[in-house]
């Protein structure tokens, strides 16, 4: 930003003040990201940067954090690379059983959660919802209950209907916990959408049906898919609910994470952490073309 | 923004004659009432699925806290002869014979522990006091159980002990929830604070209460200059720069929790860089992580994204010919952004502080990762009650607490945003 030329030097150094002061935060909430990519190649089992990997010597850096995250539990880790090494990795290495396991959750509760969540909304904001505010906050109540409740007491109740230690279960709970946002996400997209679009194509003769399909889906359907995405990602990155309502056999990746920095730390969580922070990139740049091809559709540009 | 739809629009009933009238307002009426129907046909299926995997969870809590019935389920027999008791001097044989036979009951059941915890937590000895009758049960007393019990610990010839069975052997109980609020209940049945020694529970919800209005403050004003800069660039600068904001909010937060105890350790990236600039000796490294301070860093650094995604969308909306009108009639920078900017951010700062408030009155897991001891909060707490000492009825009390002043702030939140406040990316 230009500054304009009569002001005065006090105004030019409160100006740069304000730029360093956006600067140092920015850098404080992107620095804890960054810092752990380099480390999760480091060839010493330490968390921090050794004097060699500072000078950039090769032999301070290593994939053995990565080869760990496929080898760790199986069974013949020292077999040669292969058809039986790859199945024994993908039965027994305790983080590819963790990472099926977040995703096959993650899926299922994505896939719950946006049929719930889309027909709630095109409830919501259709003319004639009752109670439209209290409903809404009702629905959406799950994101602000704190996480501790909620699994204490699905805790509970999931124990008498059988429930834990299951993977039902923890599906529920993900989809409980993810639905409110596809319900604030489609919500938002419905509220600018204009209805006489509907109104247009039932007087042109199309049924209720062939409407919905064909306009009022392609329509909201970038909602309805960032939604989606949010709900995955709440699903792939829940632990607490996993804690109280998993066994050994539904562990995600969050929980053995959660266990590794506890039990026994390893550079193998930051290597971990590194691809998770791939994974994140991935869904940020989704969600954020759908939300630029949202406000290309209705028109307007923020 | 929405336009009027065709059942909003009233019917021209004026021109109409009486029947005609009645019969089109009947219509009316009921393509009304088929709109709202549809509606909650739509809406219907998540309200069935919250209401029986999220609300019964949270009820199945809340009863939690005050139902008593392990105990008294175990000590049946007991409960019921002590009924009959007044609560003077000690209790008569048949209570005494009855005791003993639930607890010989328990023993074979394997369910004394529900006993032993409940009158633990109130009576100092209570667990090896059981233990040791439970090991006189095994042969009939010649002189009655009332003589033999006392006679193993004189504890059983004690009325206020007695008192405390009884008590406890209530269906419901108010125990809970004193004892979250650092309260019991006297032998004589008045309410008293427990001793300094005991008394930890309002002291968390004190530093969750600080720990959260801190994390909101330092949010906001890490927040706020940084949000008027976005609303400010560019539209190609700012969408650059929103990436680093957005990028913290969609990482998992065991990696940014990880990340921080990388860089807070005492030998991590923070410390060794102070120590190399030569700001800290070797020998004093700050100690930034399992302490309050490492429970603020991070903490702060997860919900600031919920800071500045609310401030900026409303600082987006806010014109800048208005500061530009104030600058031109003359106002300094600093009361233009005093007296027209500022007052026109008030909807942002409201929604991101209660939000950021919110969620870090719930947290558990940084804490519970960077807290150490003096970091821990409420949340810590409550899973420790549920998973180590087991005693649920307390973490059921401490979670409807927490439950209520959560619902509290979020009455409030929709108050003031209009239910507008909850918007994402």
């Amino acid at each position: 930003m230009a500054l304009p030329a009569h002001i005065s030097p006090m105004g030019r150094l409160a100006h740069y003040g304000y730029l360093i002061f956006c600067g140092s935060v920015l850098l404080f909430l992107i620095a804890p990201i960054l810092v752990i990519v380099p480390l999760s190649f480091n060839a010493a089992p330490y968390f921090t940067f050794s004097r060699e990997m500072l000078q950039l010597d090769p032999s301070a850096f290593s994939l053995r954090w990565y080869r760990d995250i496929v080898q760790n539990g199986m069974q013949n880790p020292n077999a040669a690379f292969g058809w039986a090494y790859l199945v024994d990795s993908w039965n027994n290495a305790q983080w590819i059983h963790s990472l099926k396991n977040s995703f096959v959750i993650a899926i299922a509760t994505t896939i719950l959660s946006m049929l719930l969540g889309t027909l709630a909304a095109l409830g919501l904001t259709s003319p004639g919802m009752p109670a439209r505010g209290l409903v809404t906050s009702l629905l959406i109540s799950p994101m602000i209950v704190p996480i501790i409740i909620t699994s204490a007491g699905m805790y509970f109740a999931f124990s008498t209907m059988g429930l834990t230690g299951t993977f039902t279960g923890l599906i529920i709970a993900h989809t409980v916990l993810g639905t409110p946002f596809v319900v604030i996400t489609v919500t938002a997209t419905l509220e600018g959408f204009d209805r006489n679009l509907i109104r247009a194509g039932l007087s042109l003769g199309a049924s209720p049906v062939r409407v919905f399909r064909s306009v009022i889906m392609p329509l909201i359907l970038p909602g309805v898919a960032s939604g989606g995405i949010f709900a995955f990602a709440t699903s792939f990155d829940e632990v607490v609910a996993v804690i109280f309502l998993a066994d050994y056999d539904q562990r995600t990746v969050p929980r053995q994470m959660w266990a590794g920095i506890r039990e026994q730390i390893s550079p193998t969580i930051l290597a971990m952490a590194t691809i998770l922070v791939l994974l994140s990139i991935g869904l940020l740049t989704i969600v954020e073309l759908l939300r630029r091809r949202t406000e290309r559709m209705r028109g307007t540009t923020l | 923004m929405m336009s009027g739809t065709i059942a909003n629009v009233r019917p021209p009933a004026a021109q109409l004659d009486g029947a005609k009238r009645r019969q089109v307002l009947r219509q009316y009426r009921r393509s009304q009432r088929r709109d709202s129907l549809r509606a909650l046909a739509l809406v219907a299926p998540l309200c069935v699925f919250l209401a029986v995997m999220f609300g019964w969870p949270l009820a199945t809590m809340l009863t939690r806290a005050v139902s008593n019935d392990d105990f008294g389920a175990v000590l049946h027999r007991t409960s019921a002869s002590l009924a009959e008791w007044d609560g003077t001097g000690t209790p008569s044989e048949r209570v005494y014979a009855d005791f003993a036979a639930d607890l010989r009951q328990a023993r074979d059941e394997q369910t004394m522990g529900q006993v032993t915890s409940a009158l633990n937590f109130e009576w100092t000895g209570a667990r090896s006091l059981l233990m040791r009758t439970v090991r006189q049960l095994s042969s009939e007393p010649e002189n009655g159980w009332k003589e033999k019990l006392i006679e193993t610990a004189p504890d059983w010839g004690n009325p206020d002990l007695w008192i405390l069975i009884k008590r406890l052997a209530q269906p419901y109980t108010s125990r809970h929830f004193l004892a979250a609020l650092d309260l019991e209940q006297a032998a004589d049945g008045s309410i008293q604070g427990v001793g300094p020694e005991k008394a930890i529970y309002v002291t968390l919800f004190w530093r969750t209460l600080w720990v959260s209005a801190a994390v909101a403050g330092l949010c906001l004003v890490l927040g706020y200059p940084l949000a008027t800069l976005l609303a400010r660039l560019p539209l190609k600068t700012s969408n650059l720069l929103m990436m680093l904001v957005l990028l913290p909010f969609w990482t998992s937060l065991l990696v940014r929790t990880t990340s921080w105890m990388v860089l807070l350790q005492d030998n991590g990236v923070i410390n060794s860089m102070l120590v190399w600039l030569g700001l800290v000796s070797d020998g004093n490294r700050l100690s930034l992580i399992f302490n309050v301070t490492g429970t603020l860093i991070a903490m702060t650094h997860v919900l600031l994204p919920f800071m500045i995604l609310p401030l900026y969308s409303v600082m987006k909306s806010i014109p800048p010919s208005y500061v530009r009108a104030a600058l031109s009639l003359g106002a300094s920078p600093v009361t233009a952004f005093w007296q027209v900017y500022l007052p026109q951010t008030i909807p942002g700062v409201l929604a991101g502080t209660l939000m950021v408030f919110v969620l870090a009155v719930g947290y558990y897991i940084t804490p519970a990762l960077v807290g150490g001891q003096s970091g821990q909060l409420i949340s810590n707490i409550i899973a420790y009650h549920m998973q180590q000492s087991l005693n649920w009825g307390l973490a059921g009390a401490l979670g409807s607490l927490l439950l209520v002043g959560v619902l509290l702030v979020y009455w409030l939140f929709n108050r003031l945003t209009g239910g507008q406040g909850l918007r994402m990316g």
